[in-house]
This record gives structure tokens, sequence and C-alpha cells, in this order.
């Protein structure tokens, strides 16, 4: 029997509240400076006077960070059925596209920086680059998992193409793509923040890097905590339509 | 012409391996045929032949006096695994030929009604009353493999491929699905190929065995069984059954032991 519903949820809240004390205890008990590692309290009030101007960094960072995984939504799924279904696209985009995986994306945002100048674009095109790889993978391997019997029912009921790909090969794969998007949405914030504190005026990222400049460290790790809580709300929001849409992946193992 | 005629047809896997060779079969329509023998004869192979997912190498094989190209439609088929689709219910996957065969897509698109009462009739005369919106998760085993028979014969096919579909199953339940298949079978009479391993389900369910040679793939041995359906579960006790049954066996048991070349073992 699994937890209740209530019950898995105050699990989640209380780790994440026991951290907070914890933190909140060590600054206090080893008096630890706040502009070396500041109490959350600190961080939280930290934000408080310039709430306004955090949220409207936060809502850059946010649309940014949204744009940029939504091309990488797109263009993931693209490559990936490309790469999934085509042995000739497979052995030829593969290594490229783990190639330029490698390749760190902060290292790309001067160049972007270079193409588009300072500000928004820059900062959707990193979120896309940093994002998209995890779902051309799983989409590609969701594809190439499809078992053959499953294709041969249909092939020998006559079916076309088109149909055994929409009927068996993209069910198979969808729990494989939701799972993609959970690790790419918070990935993609990483690449939104990321090209903010290296080139931009606006989002929490261009917010921490003044901050820190003005050595405002509690409001550093104030735009910290508020890019967690956009993150773990994303990710909830994924969480939530992965186990509507998909669920039958994850209850057919507790057979 | 009979139904299905397979004029030696011989296949030969990319890697030069023989997989069949010379295989001549007619099978007629409404028959049950049987293929046994030992692992790696290329029975699997020879019903991918006959449904079209693979072209001979050699000869052809001909269903309705019409030489096989492609995947020819209209086939059921079931595997060892039920492959049933998860995200479907019981219910849905049963109905999953008609959404795609071509002779029956359109009619089922406008009046699914038929179709549906239909799928409910066939569920429960393999005992799947009440599961038509189950979860696939929540059948076990032997259930998962009834609902893979329904899915097989919704569509009201003239050609059925059993792939060992009662191989992976426990003795009762496996004894329970020959009665249901019984029963399917003569209701609808549909031409039948079944590929097993087991002597008494061939023995029990068809009107012909075929068996089969390995390396390559050849067939050895036919042997027809007159036994009037509907067979009870008893009939297998019978002497004559059994003694059918030593027969098969004994053909078997001389092609392994050739193989191997050890006397005595294997029979």
């Amino acid at each position: 029997m699994r937890l209740s519903k209530t019950k898995d949820t105050l699990i989640a809240v209380g780790a994440v509240v026991g951290l907070f004390v914890l933190w909140e205890l060590a600054v206090w008990l080893f008096k630890i400076p706040p502009f070396v590692l500041p109490a959350p309290s600190q961080a939280i009030q930290s934000l408080q006077p310039v709430w306004g101007v955090v949220m409207g960094h936060a809502w850059q960072t946010l649309w940014t960070t949204l744009a940029g995984f939504g091309i990488a939504v797109v263009a993931g799924v693209l490559l990936g059925a490309a790469v999934g279904t085509s042995r000739p696209l497979n052995l030829a985009l593969y290594p490229i596209l783990v190639g330029f995986n490698s390749v760190p994306k902060a290292a790309l945002v001067p160049v972007l920086v270079l193409w588009f100048g300072i500000g928004t674009v820059p900062a959707i095109l990193t979120a896309f680059l940093i994002s998209f790889f995890p779902i051309v993978v799983n989409v590609a391997t969701g594809l190439a998992a499809v078992p053959p019997e499953l294709r041969e029912v249909l092939r020998v009921l006559g079916s076309s193409r088109l149909e055994a790909f929409t009927r068996v090969s993209i069910p198979f794969s969808l729990p494989y793509f939701f799972a993609s998007l959970k690790v790419a949405i918070t990935l993609a914030f990483v690449g939104a923040v990321i090209s903010e504190i290296a080139a931009s005026q606006k989002g929490i990222g261009y917010m921490m890097t003044s901050a820190s400049s003005q050595f405002n460290v509690p409001l550093v790790f104030g735009g910290l905590l508020v890019i967690a809580v956009m993150g773990i709300a994303l990710y909830g929001v994924f969480a939530f339509l992965e186990r509507r849409l998909v669920g039958w992946a994850y209850r057919s193992q507790h057979a | 012409m009979s139904f299905i005629e397979l004029s030696n047809v011989s296949l030969r896997y990319d890697n030069g391996y023989l997989a069949v060779e010379g295989v001549n079969l007619s099978i007629a329509q409404g028959e049950f045929v049987a293929l046994v023998g030992p692992s790696g004869c290329g029975k699997s192979t020879l019903l991918r032949v006959i449904s079209g997912l693979r072209p001979p190498s050699n000869g052809a094989a001909t269903v309705h006096g019409r030489v096989v190209k492609g995947p020819i439609s209209g086939i059921g088929m079931a595997f060892q695994n039920p492959t049933l689709m998860p995200w479907r219910t019981i219910l849905q996957n049963i109905l999953l030929p008609l959404e795609v065969s071509p002779q029956h897509k359109q009619r089922y698109r406008q009046n699914p009604r038929p179709y549906i009462e239909a799928a409910r009739e066939l569920m429960a005369s393999v005992g799947l009353a009440g599961f038509e919106d189950a979860h696939v998760w929540e059948l076990s085993g032997g259930m998962q493999q009834r609902a893979s028979l329904c899915r097989a014969l919704i569509h009201q096919p003239e050609i059925l491929m059993l792939d060992e579909p009662f191989s992976a199953l426990d003795a009762f339940t496996r004894e329970e699905l020959w009665q249901a298949m019984q029963v399917l079978y003569m209701s609808r009479k549909p031409t039948v190929i079944l590929v097993t391993h087991d002597l008494r389900e061939a023995v029990y369910l068809s009107d012909t065995i075929y068996t089969m040679s390995t390396r390559p793939g050849r067939i050895a041995y036919s042997r027809r069984i007159e036994f009037p359906r509907p067979r009870g579960l008893e009939l297998t006790y019978e002497d004559a059954f059994a003694h059918i049954v030593k027969e098969l066996r004994e053909q078997i048991g001389g092609m392994r032991t050739q193989i191997s070349g050890l006397k005595g073992v294997g029979a």
C-alpha cells in the first residue's frame, strides 16, 4: 500500500522546512556573518523592500526560460523523431549532437552576445541549447524501444506506417518524453540564468550579479531562492501533466 | 489450389544462415494446422513468410491464389507475449484492429456500436466479461493472453497466426486456453496456423500437424488428427491421444538424436 497523498506532500514540505531550519541554526550557532552565508530568514527578508523589482526580474527569467524551453521541445521532438526512426540519420546526427552537448554552454554566451547583443535573445538561446539534448535522447530512445511485435500486429492488419506510428510509437514513447521534460525545464532555468549573469540588464541572474557587486549577499541568496522556487513550480507542473497523461507507464510497474 | 500454399520456400538470413529450406505446404480454408519442432527450426519464420512480413529467398507463398509480396492485410496474430498496449483499456486493446484494418475502419468509425457489442461478446466467450474497462496491468498473464486472442479475432480474420501463444502460461491456464481457443475456432472457422513446442497442445487443437527438422528447417512429417470436435480435456488422457503424441515425439526425438550424434538421448 502506498502512502496517502497528503502524507506524501507532508514529507516533501517537511524536508524543505527541515533543511531551512538546519541552515538557519548553522548560521546562528557558528556565527557565520551574512556577507559569507546569510541565514534563509535574512535572504527572504532582503527580498521584501525590493519585492516589485524582484518580481520584474523573476518574470523576465521565467519567460525567457519558457521561450527557450519551448523551442527546445519542438527541436528536441523533431530531432529525436529523426534520430529514433531513421538509422542513417541516427548515425549521422548522434556524434554531432553528443559533441555539441559536451560544449559548456556558459562558453557559448559570449558568442551569442557577439551575434545578438546583450539581453533577452542570448538568454532564450542559452536556455534552448542547454535543455534540448535530453529531449532528443529520450524521444529517440523511446521510439527505438517500441517492441517490434506491437508494430507487426498492426502491419498484418493492413495499417499504414502513419497509423502504426500514431497508435503505437507515439504513445509508447510518451513516458520517455515526459521524463525528459522534467529534466529539461530545470536545465532551461540554468541556461537562462547563466546568460543573464554574463550579459544582461534584466532577470534574476542580472539582479544577483549587481547585488553581489554591492556586497548585498542576502539578496544574492534571495535570488537563488526565487530561481529554486520557480524551478520547483515548473517541475511540479510537468510532473503533474506526466501523471495525468502517461500514468499508465508508472502504474503498470506495480502490477 | 489450396487456400494457403507454400511452394519450395527457402529463407536465408543476411548472415548466410539458412533458416528454412524447400518447404512445401498446402493448407485448406478453415483448416487448423500446427507446426511443431525443436527450437530454431524456422517455425516462426514460416509464419512471417506467409504473412508477408519477410520475403522468402526462394520459392513463393500464395494466399487465396495470390502471391504474397508485402504484408497481407486482415491477418490476426497472437504471440508468446500478449503485446497489449498498456495505455489502452482491455476493450480498447481488443478494438484496435478495427481502427486500422482497411475492411473495417470506415464502418467502425461511423458506427462503433455493433463492433463494441461483438467485442463484449467475444470477451465473454473467453471468460473476460466484466474486464472491459480494466487496465492491462490489472490482469493476470493468462487473462492478458485471452485478451490478445480476442484482439487477433475481433476483425474476423480469415487467417489466424499463433506464435506459441500459450507457452509462457502455467499448465492449468494453458489447458483452459486450449478450450477457449477451440470454442473460438469452432464458432468462426478461420484458417489457423499454430506454432508450438507442445505436442499435446498441437494434437488437442489441430486438424493437421507438421513436424519440422532443424538447421535448415524442413517439413519432416505430417499427421492428420481425426478426433471430432468439440474435444474434451479428458481426450488428452486417452490411449489414442497419447499414442499420437508418442508417435510425434519419436519423430522429433529421432531428429534430435541425429543432430547431437548421441544415441538414445532426447527420445
